[in-house]
């Protein structure tokens, strides 16, 4: 039976081409492979071969012609014995339909980000709860071990983490506890051991990896962001990553540029991950045990300034904390401030002072970023109708303008100023002090913005 | 066609000879079929063909037992079908449609088969390698004997992760094989130009690693190498290096202007060293098959790939809401 030779399309992205020569003749004889004709398009010169063996029988595009559109017939082939006038009229195109087009469904913005769930205001805790003093240091380490305790899959690994205990004793010991087999000194080397762990997790285990701190994850940052996140989707749900990243972010204290970023507006951007960015130690515990849980890859963004303080954590056992859900630390009718991480102390520090001058804040700490619980903000703004927000990340591209564009669309009409975002100084992290001091956002920077959209 | 001289017959069963035949002509009419797809437009994007390179997957999968992993990069299709993917899911992957190894989210490049133990199909250079290893990590943390075949191009030998890789594995006595399919070629750059010394099988030296360099176009020294290296690997000795001579007959995707070779370096090859000739002949050299034999194995393998074709042609499109699925995994109901 003779068939069409077509005129292929021999890039993603070619739509028609000039036939610049043919290298066989009609009557050839041509085997898989051999190269047909040189085919040109506006990127360059390809060689177009034979998919089939078969006898040439008819040119039906002269070499030299322009503006061939993709799937054209070219040429015939014949078989053996077969007559090629014969042939030709006999030999059809393939069909070869595209499917339907259907329209795109409108992309909501929120849409792909993990449902945040209804926000309820119940507190973390039932009534009556022994409460206890610990270190965000302490809760991080408990929060590990009870979850290494309860499943054999979880493991630790990264530089320091066993044997010199945590470059900043976040796992202090652990190594004791559960040995070298599951709490893992890995060598320096952020792209190879992320990887390895994002494999870990496919073959089955859940790694928590700590990075010494964050500024060292970007050289991981492909293995986070196009293995770890992405697989799940790649793989049309077969096969993702269970996996924590977590470790210090941020800046610390006068360690200058490289070693002071906020990320959490980074991968706060990232379809399949999620991330948590706890203030008080009992987040930290309830977060990290619900991230170590989590069938997908978590981003736990911590703070090295926030470890040593100490909050009341709940004496219960099992104490988890749900992603999506923001902490309302303070309730307020003039101004909602909405926060995460170590900008929560400044919030917080800022309401004292103004209640003091009668200005009740609204203070919201998100706890996690992705989800995100934008309706707990929306919420208290329609209340307050107005809104401040405080990152130590950087102004463009902050988390804070997410927030403000969020609140633009959804609760315009409730807004009475503008939302202004405190965030950190549009400047690497210097390294002088006073200098430092001024790049990071402050108490008093959060008080003039509460000010100027109180008008008070 | 002029297959290499054979001067012995090998130490080999028929019928295992006859289903090497089989494999590799299963890859190789599958590609030329893909490429033949692509050409009428149904395959879009990056598509890189497998073409000469069959004995690789097939030599090494021969020498895999049952629960051992595979990974590899976007040159994967092979691999695929090696490790017993089905066809028709694969081609109707590259058409992107609902029938797709991935549902038709992941293209060419990334498809999966938890069942089949294939972990990905990686756009990125060197990203698998890692990633293997972490497999193979998993592995010796449940003390389940298996091995993980990591594949990578010698393109790929030149990323820095891969080393980190050779480090921690060899560190941690990881069952792991490295497979360096040196096709002599990444992209346009033949592999003198990137590379300061051309031995890659030497390159776990400075590791302890041990390494062997094999003729790719011989599927029984793939597979001879390939026990020795798993039987090193299960023996809990950590990884091992299979540094494999291979060459690609086509453009390194669809769209290769293939200036950076001769077409007489390519024909050369497919004439005098082509895996699937070399079966070939010694399948009728050795009386084990006759012309009729093999016609009728090419006849069933011709069937297999045009009722993928066909399937991935019908397949629908994938839903649209299909967009929002498969983002997040859906978390264990908390119990606080
Ligand atoms: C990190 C990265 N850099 C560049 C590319 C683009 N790229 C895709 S394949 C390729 C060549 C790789 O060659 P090799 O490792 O020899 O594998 P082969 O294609 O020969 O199988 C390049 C440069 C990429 N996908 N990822
Ligand atoms: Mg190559």
């Amino acid at each position: 039976m003779a068939t069409e030779i077509l005129m292929p399309a021999l890039s993603p992205t070619m739509e028609e081409g000039t036939l610049s020569k043919w290298l066989v003749k009609e009557g050839d004889t041509v085997s898989a492979g051999d190269i047909l004709a040189e085919i040109e398009t506006d990127k360059a010169t390809m060689e177009f071969e034979a998919v089939d063996e078969g006898i040439l029988g008819k040119i039906l595009i002269d070499e030299g012609s322009e503006g061939i559109k993709v799937n054209t017939p070219i040429a015939v082939m014949v078989e053996d014995g077969e007559s090629v006038e014969d042939a030709a009229a006999e030999a059809k195109a393939p069909t070869t339909q595209p499917a339907a087009e259907k329209p795109a469904p409108q992309a909501k913005a929120a849409d792909s980000a993990p449902p945040a769930p209804e926000s309820d205001t119940s507190p973390d805790w039932p009534e009556g709860t022994t409460l206890k003093q610990q270190t965000v240091r302490e809760a991080l380490r408990d929060a590990m071990a009870e979850e290494m305790r309860r499943d054999e899959d979880v493991f630790l690994m990264g530089e320091e983490v066993a044997e010199y205990q945590g470059a900043y004793k976040i796992s202090q010991g652990l190594l004791d506890e559960f040995g070298a087999r599951r709490v893992v000194d890995t060598p320096i080397t952020e792209h190879g051991f992320t990887g390895l762990a994002v494999g870990a997790a496919f073959g089955g285990l859940r790694p928590i990896v700590e990075f010494m701190t964050f500024n060292f994850a970007m050289q991981a940052m492909d293995q986070i962001v196009n293995s770890a996140a992405k697989t799940l989707y790649m793989s049309g749900g077969q096969m993702g990553a269970p996996i924590v990243f977590r470790g210090p972010n941020g800046a610390a204290a006068r360690v200058a540029a490289q070693h002071s970023q906020d990320f959490a507006a980074w991968y706060m951007q990232i379809p399949g991950l999620k991330v948590a960015m706890p203030y008080s130690a009992s987040d930290a515990k309830g977060l990290l045990k619900t991230a170590i849980r989590d069938p997908n890859p978590v981003i736990f963004l911590e703070n090295e300034i926030l470890y040593g303080r100490s909050f009341d954590v709940p004496d219960i056992e099992d104490y988890t904390v749900p992603f999506g859900k923001a902490r309302i630390w303070r309730e307020g009718d003039d101004v909602t401030i909405v926060s995460f991480g170590m900008g929560m102390s400044y919030a917080l520090e800022a309401a004292e002072k103004l209640a003091k001058d009668g200005i009740e804040a609204e203070v919201i700490d998100l706890r996690t970023l992705r989800p995100m619980d934008t309706a707990a903000i929306i919420r208290s703004v329609q209340k307050t109708n107005r809104c401040v927000t405080v990152e130590e990340g950087w102004p463009q591209g902050s988390v804070g303008s997410y927030i403000s564009s969020v609140l633009m669309q959804e609760a315009f009409d409730w807004l009475d100023a503008p939302v202004i975002n405190c965030t950190g100084k549009d400047v690497p992290l210097p390294y002088a002090a006073n200098l430092e001091k001024f790049a990071l956002t402050s108490t008093d920077e959060v008080i003039e913005a509460v000010r100027k959209v109180t008008y008070k | 066609m002029a297959a290499r001289k054979t001067t012995k017959q090998p130490n080999v069963a028929a019928e295992d000879l006859k289903r090497y035949y089989r494999e590799m002509l299963l890859i190789r009419r599958f590609e030329e079929k893909a490429g033949q797809l692509y050409g009428m437009g149904l395959i879009g994007g990056f598509c890189h063909l497998y073409i000469g390179q069959e004995a690789v997957v097939v030599g090494l999968e021969a020498a895999a037992e049952e629960g051992d992993k595979r990974i590899t990069s976007y040159r994967d299709h092979g691999h695929m079908l090696a490790s017993g993917m089905d066809p028709d899911g694969v081609m109707a992957e590259l058409t992107g449609r609902e029938g797709g190894y991935s549902k038709g989210k992941g293209g060419s490049m990334h498809m999966f088969s938890r069942e089949k133990h294939f972990y990905g199909g990686h756009g990125i250079v060197g990203a698998q390698v890692p990633i293997g290893a972490g497999l193979a990590f998993a592995d010796r943390y449940k003390e389940n004997g298996r091995v993980t075949f990591t594949y990578f191009g010698d393109g790929a030998s030149n990323q820095g992760q891969v080393y980190e890789t050779f480090n921690m594995a060899a560190l941690w006595k990881l069952p792991v094989v490295f497979v360096i399919e040196n096709n002599q070629y990444a992209m346009g750059t033949a592999q003198k130009r990137s590379t300061s010394t051309p031995e890659l099988y030497t390159r776990g030296e400075a590791f302890g690693i041990p390494g062997e360099q094999v003729d790719g176009m011989d599927v029984l020294a793939v597979k001879e190498a390939g026990e020795k290296a798993v039987a090193h690997c299960r023996s809990g000795k950590g990884p091992y290096i299979l540094e494999i001579k291979t060459y690609r007959y086509r453009g390194h995707s669809m769209s290769d202007p293939a200036k950076y070779r001769t077409r007489e370096e390519v024909q050369k090859v497919r004439e005098e060293r082509d895996c699937i000739e070399h079966v070939r002949t010694l399948l009728l050299d050795g009386k084990h098959a006759s012309e009729e034999d093999l016609k009728a194995i090419d006849k069933e393998i011709k069937q297999v790939v045009n009722d993928a074709a066909e399937f991935a042609k019908n397949s629908p499109e994938p839903a649209l809401d299909e967009l929002w699925t498969d983002i997040y995994a859906e978390a264990a109901p908390q119990n606080a």
